[in-house]
This record gives structure tokens, sequence and C-alpha cells, in this order.
């Protein structure tokens, strides 16, 4: 009952704005601005069997493996950084700067060094973009792990792998804020690693579609893009939901007393 | 009433209660260098035996915790030995368990009761029936048998105490160390949790070294009180405590005796907060 509720409220408001796009649109004549009904009923034509196999999975297969790179070098580094004070000491200040730095702007760099055609560049572009809040957020996580904590690890001799679970766990609430960031910006740098040299894939056939005038097509394309992003945070809010459950309760308990 | 008195100039222990479990020679230990450094321990001896129960006290800032630092191996000391069944300590020892004051951060949030206890069973090699016999014990000693599947955190502070003692009490250790462990729950709870301490120190014959602020509890829980100077600390007092062994919190607390002790006690920690050292002949315990 109380998930049917919550369906409730979160499906409310994207149904209105939908309503209200359909109806404000319904008599639309501009090319620019077609009808949603022209543009819901193009969407199985545009995204067929063929720009499935060729567009979308390899944009989602390089986003899911660039994003992969990121959070396995994110939290290694990370967690090497935030256990050393005179490492954290030495990196946070390039750190900061790397983390400024908006991450399309290396998509033109990146390429010159790994192609501009090829996937690697595209890869390389996302884990670039993503492993910097996942890897900012490590070390902050590590460097605030209770020392009660790792005192009483220490005590009781935990041997390595055990003493790193600690941290892990430990830092985990902290890491998945950062892979959160991290994720939207993969969207986004998927889309944007296509703008340059790519003629397949998800980003670069929505451009395709608008510089060919194919408006509906086009229009097909950011809602499916929006649609992916949404799918992608929900599946993130469900591992989270596993992964952390410990933290809300813990939560639950610090604000109830 | 004949009261037997207590020699305040005996520094060491009745040889007569077998070898120390624990042994501390000028413990010596100094915060920072140079003109800036801070000695919070001058010259600490003291042993405890094996299966004795001793209280450490001392004025606020004497340097309790850091003296329990240094011997649980968390942290490295400046001069003097400590000795752990024969062997010196630089590093936590294997033989040697520690609850600390914060019970809600010594614990795993993301482990179960039951995990948490089992956790430096697994790391210590003991294995798998032994570990769920000394777990299901542990658990049923400190009454949380039923809660062996909860989280820390949806158990009250002084069941996440229990928690903490069961996970130590699971480990046999030679010497349990425990940081003000009561400072931080109720005062109800917490005559609960000494006369639990008790209980299991009797029960298991652990030697126990246990370090308060309070001068109630550590009268008593204690076998002996330690009165620690104010810094740099010294051991002002070696008390030892003559109240039978059966102790419960209405007769022992309302026990002459105790009342002597307490006195007692007291009078060496506002000495101690005034300066003195016990060099300087601090006030003797009345017959």
């Amino acid at each position: 009952m109380r998930i049917l509720k919550q369906l409730a409220y979160a499906v409310a408001l994207p149904a209105v704005l939908i309503a209200i796009w359909w109806v404000l649109s319904a008599d639309s004549t501009s090319y620019y601005y077609p009808p949603l009904k022209t543009i819901v009923k193009a969407f199985p034509d545009t995204w067929t069997g063929d720009r499935w196999l060729h567009d979308v999975v390899p944009s989602l297969v390089r986003l899911a493996l660039g994003y992969a790179i990121a959070l396995a070098t994110g939290v290694a580094v990370g967690t090497t950084i935030g256990l050393s004070r005179t490492l954290r000491a030495l990196c946070e200040p390039a750190l900061e700067f790397f983390r400024a730095l908006p991450p399309p702007v290396l998509v033109p760099l990146i390429a010159l060094f790994a192609g501009y055609t090829g996937s690697t560049s595209k890869v390389l572009a996302i884990a670039l973009g993503c492993v910097w809040p996942i890897l900012l957020n490590t070390v902050e996580g590590v460097r605030g792990l209770d020392e009660v904590l790792l005192d009483t690890a220490r005590c009781y001799r935990l041997r390595a792998p055990a003493r790193l679970m600690v941290v892990l766990r430990g830092s985990s609430p902290q890491v998945a804020a950062g892979a959160r960031q991290a994720l939207s910006i993969g969207v986004i740098l998927m889309v944007i690693s296509e703008l340059l040299g790519a003629n397949r894939g998800l980003g670069a056939t929505v451009v395709q579609f608008q510089r060919g005038f194919q408006v509906k097509e086009m229009w097909t394309g950011i809602i499916l893009l929006g649609l992916i992003g949404v799918l992608l945070s929900v599946l993130f809010r469900i591992a989270e939901h596993f992964a952390l459950a410990w933290y809300r309760g813990l939560r639950q308990s610090d604000r109830g007393v | 009433m004949t009261a037997i008195p207590i020699r305040p100039d005996e520094a060491t222990p009745p040889v007569d209660k077998g070898p120390a479990a624990l042994d501390v020679r000028g413990l010596k230990k100094t915060y920072g260098a140079g003109a800036r450094a801070v000695e919070a321990i001058r010259d600490l001896t003291f042993a405890v035996s094996r299966g004795e129960l001793v209280c450490i006290v001392g004025p606020s800032g004497a340097g309790k915790t850091t003296l329990l630092r240094c011997i649980a191996g968390l942290l490295d000391v400046n001069g003097g030995t400590i000795t752990l069944d024969g062997d010196a300590v630089t590093g936590p020892p294997a033989g040697m368990a520690v609850v600390f004051q914060e019970y809600g951060r010594s614990l795993f949030p993301w482990m179960t009761v039951k995990q948490n206890v089992e956790l430096p069973l697994k790391e210590k090699g003991v294995g798998r029936a032994e570990r769920r016999t000394l777990v299901a014990d542990a658990l049923e000693a400190v009454g949380l048998t039923e809660n062996a599947g909860a989280h820390p955190w949806q158990l009250s502070g002084g069941m996440q105490q229990r928690v903490a003692i069961a996970r130590a009490v699971a480990y046999e250790p030679s010497v349990l160390l425990m940081d003000e462990p009561f400072a931080a729950v109720d005062a109800q709870t917490r005559a609960d949790l000494e006369d639990l301490v008790r209980a299991l120190w009797r029960r298991l014959g652990m030697t126990v070294l246990f370090v308060t602020h309070d001068i109630d509890e550590a009268v008593y829980l204690g076998e002996r009180v330690l009165v620690l100077s104010n810094r740099p600390t010294v051991i002002m007092e070696d008390v030892t405590v003559d109240l039978p062994s059966e102790r419960d919190q209405l007769t022992t607390r309302s026990a002459p005796r105790f009342a002597e002790l307490r006195a007692h006690v007291y009078e060496l920690i506002q000495q101690a907060k005034k300066g003195q050292r016990p060099d300087e002949g601090a006030t003797k315990l009345e017959e």
C-alpha cells in the first residue's frame, strides 16, 4: 500500500507535465515544434532494431565501461590518498584543479591522443569525467572514518582484507554520493563524446537528426536520453538501497534519539 | 568493626597472587617535542595479576585514556615497558580486548550483533563450530541472545555496550581493558552493567583493567584501585579494596567500609587535583 502511494506520488507530476505538453502542442503547425502525438508516433519507427544495436547499445556499453573504470580507479586511488595524511596534503590542490575543469573540454584533447572515431577516446572521456567526484568523495569518506572504529579494528588485530573492508564499508556512504554525481556526468559525456567525429551512437544520432532537419526524430532521441537517465538513476537507487540499508537505519536512529 | 589498614607506601602488589598478566614499568609518555612537549605520564609502575579486577581513577586530565591507549598498543610510549603475558607490547597485542566508552562508534554498523562479535574470532582463526559456541555463550552472558540478528543501531545505548562487552568476552583475552565504558549510559543502565562486569569477571576469571572517573564505580568494582595524580601522571596510591567479593548495589554501597574507602579515594583525588604528589605525604586511611 505504501509503495503504491509512493509510486503515485512519483508518477503524478510527470503525468501532469506530459498532459500539458500533449494539449499545448496538439494544434502546433510549427516544423520545429511538432505535436507530442506525432513525436510519440515516430518513436517506434525511429528506434528500430538496427538503431538499438548500432547506436544505443554501443553508447550504453561505453558508458558502463567508462563508469566502471572511473569507479574502480576513483575508489582505489581515493582510498590510498585518504589513508595517508602526507599523500592528502600533496594531492589535494591538484585534485581540486582537475575537478574544477569542466569535463567536456577534455573531449577534444582526448580525441587528439586516442583518435576521433574509435571507442577508446569516448570511454576515456567518460572515465576521466566521472573519476573526480568519486575520487574526491572517497578521499573525504576515508579521511572522515571514525577513529574509534579504526582503533577497534586495530585492537582486535583485523588482518589487511578485513581492515580494508572496514575502510570501504565505512566510507561507502560518501563514495555513493560521489558515484551518484558521476553517473549524471557520465550520461552527459556519453553524448558529448560522440559529438566530435562519430557517426554512430546515441548522441551522434541525435545530432545527425538535427542536422538533417528530422525534427520529430530528434525529439524522440532527446526523450530516449531522458528515459535512459531516469532508468540509470532508478537502478542506482536500488543498488544504494540495498548496499546502504545500514546507513539509513543508523541515520534514522541518530535522529530518533 | 575491624578494618584492615591500607598501606599506601606498598608499591608492588602482593606476590602470592600469581604471575602478573600485565606489567607496566616506568611508563613515560610525552606528546610533542622540544619546548612545546607536554609530559602526560611521567612514571607509572604497576602490575595486574592474573584474574584480578583493577580500577584506575584519577582527576580529569590525568591521562587515564592515554595510559589505556598505551597499554592497548595504540600509542607509542617514550619510556618504560609494558608487558602482557611476558611479551613486550609494541602494537595491539593478541591477548587483549578493549571496550571503549563510545559504544555506538566502536561497533561496525553494517554488521549484525552476531557478526560484530564473530569478526574478531574469525580474524583470530577460530574454527566455525567453536566460533558459534563462543558467540552464543557471550551473547547469552550479556543477555542479548534474542538480539543476535539486530544491527547495533537498533539497540539502546546500554544494549550496544553489552554487545561490545560480549565481543570482548568472546575474544577470550588475557586482559580486558575498559575505557570509561559506562560514562555515556544512564544511571540505572550503568548499575546493571557494573553488576554484569562483576558477574562476568567472577564467572570467567578474566583479568580486567577498568578505567573510570567515577570513584564509587571504582571502589564498587575493583579489587584494587589505582589512584592517579594529575599531569604529569604518577600513581598516588594503590588502594586495596577489602570488601567481600560478593557485592551488590544496595548492601555493598551502604557498607561502612565502602564509605571509608570511597572517602579515602575521594580525598586522594582532591589532593591530586590540587597538584599534590604521592611523595609529598598524602593522607593515609585511618583504621
